[in-house]
């Protein structure tokens, strides 16, 4: 079997915030919100989601004085393979920050996916909390 | 279309979770009515899946005909179905996955998500249009959330199950992820019969979750390669996260 030859192109820093970068297709530029800093930029909803299509959505977090104040739904182009090798190579300790249970809830998202959890590990996870809200 | 920030309280909601397969199922229904029944039916079929289906259980036909003690013939018909779909999917994915594992007789990396889908089927047919079920991480979308809003699925990072790396949002679409599971569960490559080694995950979303499921173990196999492989079943595309952190997205994602 082939193997995956692939380079790692560096550590995952737990950096925070969304990350501008232009893209082959159209630039992009998002504001970068550092959580656990001021001030609160505000922030406006995407617009114009595909209605009938599964598009991916990046989560931008504002925070005041390190407050969660917004989560919302950012679009950035993704139209090939070639995108996501150039944004990989052109932040190479960088990526986006997880977000955790807090800004999860507070992005509204209803369901999670991730491989699978045993009894215990549900109870601890990000899926039994939003069954709860 | 703006979303909301708050959640709406006038949408209605019906949850219902569910342990079974090893696992924990959840039934989230947001339409009106009382759903009592067709949770019983959807929660009665899980069980029976894990029944026939079950590698853990010496009982099970899957557990049976691999100590050679059930013939596929006398076996309940679903285990030939699920195998039919196997041998689709393993042609599809160039091998990568397989019911047949070395030895043994393993469509676990297919079950769940077929299983979670024709849950999303008997709710549908006991009248819901607007649903999710997930099963341990797999997850069918029927409908919207709320109207007018699609469905937000959070994809957890594989290595901190409790944060979310990227959401995917849309209406009547699956999400499947398979990778490094507490649960033991780690996707063999069939080729050599071992688990793949690392913390690697990948995601998989399209409209049908059998097959997320399915192609979602076989990417785990494949490792970044697969969001190049994801052009051959349209309709499906790829998130992998390979050990280390490195993201790869199919052109479609």
């Amino acid at each position: 079997m082939r193997r995956a030859i692939f380079a790692v192109l560096g550590t995952i820093a737990g950096l925070v915030g969304l990350l501008s970068f232009k893209t082959q297709s159209a630039p992009v530029t998002t504001p970068p919100a550092a959580i656990g800093s001021a001030p609160n930029t505000g922030s406006t909803p995407a617009t114009g989601l595909a209605p009938s299509a599964a598009r991916p959505v990046q989560v931008k977090i504002t925070a005041t004085n390190g407050t969660i104040t917004s989560a919302t739904a950012v679009d950035y182009p993704q139209n090939n393979d070639r995108d996501q090798e150039i944004n990989a190579s052109a932040i190479p300790t960088l990526v986006q920050e997880s977000i955790g249970r807090t800004a999860a809830t507070a992005a509204n998202i209803d369901m999670v996916s991730g491989a699978t959890y045993t009894s215990t590990g549900y109870v601890q996870s990000l899926q039994s909390a939003l069954n709860q809200l | 279309m703006t979303d909301e920030a708050a959640v709406d309280t006038r949408v209605p909601r019906t949850v219902h979770v569910e342990r079974c397969m090893g696992t924990v199922f959840t039934l989230d229904i947001r339409d009106h009515g009382t759903w009592d029944g067709a949770i019983a039916d959807a929660v009665a079929w899980l069980h029976q899946v894990d029944e026939v289906f079950s590698t853990y259980r010496r009982s099970s036909d899957v557990g049976r005909m691999r100590r050679g003690e059930l013939r596929l013939a006398d076996a309940h018909p679903d285990v030939r179905t699920v195998l039919e779909l196997c041998a689709e999917v393993q042609a599809s994915t160039e091998g990568c996955f397989s019911a047949l594992v070395g030895r043994t007789l393993d469509p676990t990396g297919l079950v769940k998500g077929w299983a979670v889908e024709r849950a999303s089927v008997l709710l549908r047919a006991h009248g819901s249009p607007n649903h999710a079920v997930n099963g341990g991480g797999d997850v069918q979308l029927a409908g919207e959330s709320a109207p007018g809003r699609p469905w937000r699925v959070g994809i957890t990072d594989p290595q901190d199950p409790s944060r979310v790396l990227t959401t995917v949002t849309g209406r009547d679409f699956a999400v499947a992820t398979s990778g490094t599971g507490e649960r033991g569960s780690h996707p063999r490559d069939p080729f050599t019969g071992r688990v793949v080694e690392g913390q690697a995950a990948a995601t998989v979303t399209g409209p049908s979750l059998t097959y997320a499921d399915a192609y979602a173990t076989a990417a785990v196999v494949m490792g970044p390669r697969a969001t190049a492989w994801a052009r051959k079943v349209p309709g499906y595309e790829t998130l992998h996260v390979a050990d280390g952190g490195v993201r790869r997205m199919s052109a479609g994602w």
